[in-house]
């Protein structure tokens, strides 16, 4: 195995600038990885060879040229496959999109070639990013590098995975409820949900359209702040898209200093349903950032008990209207056009076919919560849930700088275990949603191993909206502290493959 | 609230336009009922005082400037169709004819 895996995004590009190492050479050993690990990991559903050395031949190109090069150029990177590119594959994990080629390409993507960063392939995903395991993916599950028969998380399981198993150093992916976040708890790697509107969706197959937020993930704080800052900013295209400059997340990555922060534990996101070595480890890390010069206080929500019974109706409504789009007729399948069948037939059959169990519950879901007689009482009482959660963070938010919690009640699962339990599956994200539902941000970083199944423990930072840079700077004091005890980053203690 | 009937997911499944089949409907009568008992909960403290959130960052009236720009070529629209003819989409019957 080459030791160019190993590396961090930000070390390797120094590297390439310093022309100790070419891009080619680095896009050739990560497309080897790859090539070696993916059977067992099943992290892609399409890995492009050519465009990736194409894309790393250009910048050694730029580089022989004496053109100055970003941050982040020649650094590889893993996208999740429900961004569109021009001429690969975007399936969002779903048989319905299987072979559709988009005519363009995402805004996201577009930020990602203009930092000259080496697009490897795409990556698997729950089905239209819904679940939390990827076993809802139609092109089978992606495993779980720290134990191939447990779950990597989801909906952007195939992201964390190819980080955990050196497969790409930066990887992006989308939260609409915790889908960077907790595949990122569960792989024991970094991952963001920056502040909605703070990245472009355009391009961005769309789940819930109030909640979907495009973010990074890497295997360190500072690739993760490097990643966020290449992809952020103001986006006409996007007519969600926040009109402010970008927090200076790189800045807080390298500052790392929590001494006198006031930092909040919610009382809400602990306790009955999380496991015992979450718990353990969380709190362990509580000590430390008091250890560290923070004030620790505890802070209650107490809406956020709430909180997942709005998220599953605020999605599933508007996934029900979002993907009314996938009805055969200007793209994707089509089923049953036999000439003499009504459109109605042909779209009900080639919905039929084309969605997988998760997807078409959430559509009926939202059709029901929708539908005349019960909006107000499921839709309308969920709206406002929302405002009450908001309203709790922003008390919050008056008394402290950050809040904490663990990320996920659990590490990762069993493949198998909840696919059939919907209601067990949605408490995975019980922690994750109330950002979603407030759009403000949210980290998760490793912080050790639950002693019970030796399985990775997400530590979930809060900041407010557009305060984004105050995640990257508890997270560097975190991550630090814990790399000068255990002398090694987390991701390091993971088996070989 | 009252539970789902299996009669109701058939017609919810019509609206959504999802052919499902009769093992189909058995299963999410069962599996709906669960999940909207567990969710209804959020009607215990949306009192009528508490506003509605229909997007986390409020923003009005998003304009651009009305200007010509490059959008996609018909050929490239038409492109990922499962069906065409005459640069257009060819869709199945729409009315009814017969």
């Amino acid at each position: 195995m080459s030791e160019l895996i190993k590396l961090d995004a930000a070390t390797i590009a120094a590297n390439i600038a310093a022309g100790d190492v070419s891009a080619v050479e680095v896009a050739q050993a990560h497309l080897d990885r790859i090539t070696a690990v993916d059977a067992k990991v099943h992290a892609f559903l399409h890995v492009d060879t050519e465009g990736a050395l194409a894309q790393a031949a250009k910048v050694d190109a730029k580089r022989s040229a004496g053109e100055k090069l970003g941050p982040l150029a020649g650094v590889p990177l893993a996208l999740k496959d429900i961004l569109a590119i021009k001429g690969l594959p975007t399936t969002c994990g779903s048989k319905i999109l299987e072979g559709w080629i988009p005519a363009y390409n995402s805004t996201v993507v577009n930020r990602l070639h203009a930092a000259d960063i080496v697009i490897l392939g795409k990556t698997n995903m729950d089905e239209f990013a819904m679940g939390s395991s990827t076993e809802y993916s139609a092109y089978g599950p992606t495993h779980n590098p720290w134990d191939l028969d447990r779950i990597p998380g989801g909906s952007g399981g195939g992201s964390a995975a190819a980080l955990a198993a050196y497969e790409a150093p930066l990887a992006i992916g989308t939260d609409t409820g915790g889908s960077i976040r907790q595949p990122a708890a569960v792989t024991g790697t970094v991952g963001v949900k920056p502040t909605y509107g703070a990245v472009s969706r355009f391009g961005l197959v769309a789940l819930a359209s109030s909640l979907d937020q495009v973010g990074p993930c890497a295997r360190t704080v500072l690739d993760t702040a490097l990643l966020h800052e290449a992809i952020a900013g103001y986006d006409p295209a996007d007519s969600t898209s926040i009109n402010q400059p970008v927090p200076n997340v790189v800045a807080a990555a390298k500052r790392g200093d929590v001494k006198g922060l006031k930092i909040g534990l919610i009382k809400q996101l602990s306790g009955e349903g999380y496991q015992a070595g979450v718990e353990q480890r969380f709190q362990e890390t509580v000590e430390m950032l008091e250890g560290l010069g923070a004030e620790i206080t505890v802070v209650d929500c107490p809406s956020f008990e709430y909180a997942l019974g709005a998220y599953y109706l605020i999605l599933p409504s508007e996934c029900s209207s979002n993907l009314a789009k996938f009805d055969g007729m200007r793209f994707g399948m089509r089923v049953g056009d036999d000439s003499n069948r009504s459109v109605e037939e042909v779209m009900s059959m080639t919905r039929a076919a084309g969605f997988g169990p998760e997807v078409k519950r959430r559509i009926m879901l939202g059709t029901y919560a929708l539908s005349s007689g019960y909006y107000d009482a499921y839709y309308g009482s969920a709206q406002k849930v929302r405002t009450l959660i908001s309203q709790d963070f922003n008390a919050a938010f008056e008394k402290v700088d950050v809040l904490i919690s663990p990320t996920a009640p659990t590490t990762a699962f069993k493949l198998g275990e909840k696919v059939d339990d919907p209601l067990a599956m949605y408490l995975n994200d019980v922690a994750t949603i109330p950002v979603n539902l407030a759009g403000n941000c949210g980290m998760s970083l490793p912080i050790g191993l639950a002693p019970e199944d030796g399985m990775p423990v997400g530590l979930q930072i809060m900041a407010p909206v557009m305060a984004d840079d105050r995640l990257y700077n508890v997270g560097a004091a975190v991550e630090a502290e814990l790399k000068s005890r255990w002398g090694h980053l987390l991701i390091a203690e993971a088996p070989a493959l | 609230m009252s539970a789902i009937t299996r009669a109701e997911v058939a017609h919810l499944a019509k609206l959504a336009r999802l052919d499902l089949s009769e093992a189909e409907l058995d299963h999410y009568a069962t599996q709906l009922d669960v999940i909207l008992g567990a969710v209804a909960r959020v009607s215990e403290v949306a009192t009528p005082d508490v506003a509605a959130t229909s997007h986390p960052i409020a923003m009005t009236n998003v304009f651009r400037e009305d200007v010509r720009h490059q959008t996609l070529t018909a050929e490239a629209a038409l492109s990922a169709a499962p069906a065409v003819e005459d640069s257009r989409f060819r869709v199945p019957r729409i009315l009814d004819e017969s």
